[in-house]
């Protein structure tokens, strides 16, 4: 088994037709994704990826025609939270937002929509997941995948293919790797991917990627050291030289009045037993000292 | 992006809340001015704060009272000149003082681990919230407004008596609460902040009155959503902002400037500040934050160099490419074309994995770039390289 995705994921992909949607939709395709329908107003009846996949006007009619149950948004900002309410709003249980850009105050009523449809948005400005060997939904690079038990959680996406590259590279396998985005408004946080790592049988151990600002890592850390304990967990946390008062890169990066330091989140994530690496190339080495074997 | 206290006021005032008049002068005379009006319309004085875009201001010495237009024109002469967290201070606000019955804070932020929209108010205003949130969080009262309903009117209510205020503020308080709110919605903002929220008395015809009003104005808005608001693009205040900071945006870079020598060229925020972070665990310092973005073209890269070369503490320069959606080899031509163009000699160490790495590095072996195979290795090389280049024996 995996989370989120897997060998059951039918894939719609939103903006199918666009230059990153069908970039990336060629990528996942020959990952192995089953992509059973992409999505355009206005060019329903089409084709796309050389009659590969056929498009639909409505992600609604989409699920109609081929059951599709997870969706991919390569929307541009303006129009990506209005596609995050259609999928949810057509039945879809599980929606990826790759989109960067989405003013946050946009994204309080969509996350409220999704809460109370009971389905789950993992982003937005999300590189997405994989389940290696089975599928991937976004724009991870599949390449730098192997098969595992180590359940990797992220709100960053570079970082994560070189954290997923440096375990990959010591024989470290991933059941699923989750990027949850770098906004300070998703719909998927840390300790939402920390339960459902916790109910996967297949995942043995968990690698957390924080970053300065907010407090999520600091709820996850808290969280697994009531629930997690003897499950190998490690961390890494981007920043620890960010200055104060500055957005870096990322919307949701940046401490303000003192609060969301690396430092902090370091701190606690120590105290709740889950160490954190100088630099993600020693994430193998720690895993295998907390424990964890493949 | 911060905005100025004089903007923020207006944009409370848009939503038809109570600010006291004020005026912008970027000049002695034109506060003598000011003052004058205020004086003649019957202010007892007038209070001149410093517009810079930093918090402490009044602790620095940022904001004074002056009875007379003489003084005014003196007192602003003074803080015209003042430097306040190493900003110049170019511009002052000019306003009647008000007496000052009892001073509240009121703010509404962006909450991320509620997602909503938080309403904070304390009785004790005019202090810095941080401190009273670390000296007194229970003095720190909150509501979450509803993300489809916004903030109800009971909610308000319920902070008004939570801080001490009934009778006839009562009423008010609900208005500018919700005009908080209202505020942020309008303008897309993080943070309205209103520090502080005062009781000012006031002599009218029917004898002395007391009214609730916004001294103070804080607003920070969210860049994501500037695009829809080119009013709101245009209260960027270029007066505080490093001119790198223009050309950055105009290519997409992420940019932000640090004291260090080392400059740092990366694709992705998470892993530029982990580039940064491991250039200080090899004992170096970074000199920026710089993040080219996904899919980077070549013109990219050069303005990338550029921004980087363009400080003068820049010893040696890190490239950390790893290409998903990004090209390597695009990269690397990128840094050959820079680097025929740039004016100055500065090592470079270049490190780039990931999506076509393969021609990238038959690029680089051609064109003799140092190159490294980690991150770790890297950023080892660029902090000897700027050690090299400073000549510092350690």
């Amino acid at each position: 088994m995996s989370i989120l995705i897997g060998r059951d994921t039918r894939l719609v992909v939103q903006g199918i037709t666009g230059r990153e949607g069908e970039f990336h939709s060629r990528q996942m395709l020959e990952y192995g994704t089953r992509i059973v329908a992409g999505m355009t107003p206005g060019k329903g009846g089409l084709h796309a990826l050389e009659n590969r996949v056929p498009v639909f006007n409505t992600v609604a009619e989409a699920v109609r025609q081929t059951g599709a149950n997870t969706s991919c948004i390569f929307v541009p900002a303006v129009g990506a939270p209005d596609a995050v309410l259609e999928a949810i709003g057509a039945g879809i249980g599980t929606v990826f937002c790759i989109t960067e850009g989405i003013p946050a105050l946009d994204m309080l009523p969509v996350v409220e929509v999704v809460r109370a449809a009971g389905a789950r948005l993992i982003g937005p400005n999300c590189p997405g997941a994989t389940s290696p060997g089975r599928a991937k939904v976004g724009i991870i690079p599949g390449s730098i995948h192997r098969e595992g038990h180590v359940g990797v959680v992220s709100r960053s996406g570079t970082l994560t293919y070189e954290a997923v590259q440096a375990m990959t590279d010591a024989g470290i396998g991933q059941s699923t790797c989750v990027g949850i985005g770098g906004d300070p408004i998703i719909g998927t946080t840390f300790l939402d991917v920390l339960q459902l790592f916790a109910a996967d049988p297949e995942t043995d151990a968990i690698v957390l990627i924080g970053e300065i600002g907010g407090s999520a890592e600091e709820e996850a850390a808290a969280w697994a050291a009531e629930h997690l304990r003897g499950v190998p967990m490690v961390a890494f946390i981007a920043g620890r030289t960010a200055p104060e008062g500055k957005r870096m890169g990322h919307a949701g990066a940046i401490i303000s009045g003192g609060r969301g330091t690396a430092a902090g989140k370091v701190t606690a994530l120590e105290a709740a037993g889950i160490r954190v690496a100088g630099s993600p190339t020693e994430l193998p080495a720690l895993l295998r000292e907390a424990g964890y074997r493949e | 992006m911060k905005i100025q206290e004089a903007d923020a006021k207006s944009l409370l005032a848009a939503q038809g809340l109570p600010v006291p008049p004020w005026a912008v002068a970027r000049t002695p005379a034109e506060a003598r001015a000011a003052a004058e009006r205020f004086l003649a319309d019957g202010a007892g004085r007038v209070v001149i704060k410093a517009q810079v875009l930093v918090g402490g201001r009044g602790k620095a010495g940022g904001v004074k009272l002056a009875g007379s237009p003489a003084e005014a024109e003196e007192v602003a002469g003074r803080i015209l000149g003042m430097e306040i967290k190493g900003i110049p201070v170019r511009k002052v606000l000019v306003g009647p003082a008000a007496v000052i019955v009892k001073e509240f804070y009121l703010g509404a932020i962006l909450d991320r681990a509620s997602r909503r929209i938080v309403l904070m108010a304390s009785a004790e205003g005019g202090v810095e919230i941080e401190e009273v949130a670390k000296a007194t969080p229970e003095a720190i009262h909150r509501v979450e407004a509803h993300p489809l309903l916004g903030l109800l009117d009971w909610q308000a209510r319920e902070l008004a008596f939570a801080v001490g205020l009934a009778g006839p503020h009562l009423r008010d308080f609900v208005k500018i609460a919700k005009g908080l709110v209202a505020t942020m919605r309008a303008n897309d903002a993080d943070l309205v902040e209103v520090n502080p929220l005062a009781i000012l008395r006031e002599s009218g015809p029917e004898g002395q009155v007391e009214r609730l009003a916004c001294l103070d104005a804080k607003v920070t808005l969210d860049d994501s959503a500037l695009p829809r608001h080119p009013d709101l693009e245009k209260l960027r205040d270029l007066d505080e902002e490093d001119p790198a900071d223009a050309e950055a945006r105009h290519y997409d870079i992420s940019f932000i400037h640090l004291d260090g020598s080392i400059g740092c060229m990366v694709n992705g925020a998470g892993l530029a500040m982990t580039t940064m972070d491991l250039v200080n665990r090899a004992g170096g310092a970074p000199a920026n934050f710089l993040d080219i973005g996904g899919g980077a073209k070549a013109d990219r890269v050069s303005a990338a160099m550029r921004l980087i070369l363009a400080d003068p503490k820049v010893r040696a320069i890190l490239v950390n490419i790893f290409g998903g959606i990004t090209r390597g080899d695009e990269v690397a031509r990128g840094l050959i074309d820079a680097r025929a163009r740039q004016e100055r000699e500065v090592p470079m160490v270049v490190r780039i994995v990931g999506t076509n790495a393969e021609e990238a590095a038959r690029l680089l072996r051609e064109a003799a770039f140092e190159t490294a195979a980690t991150l770790d290795e890297a950023a080892a090389k660029a902090v000897a390289a700027a050690r090299q280049a400073t000549g510092d024996a350690a």
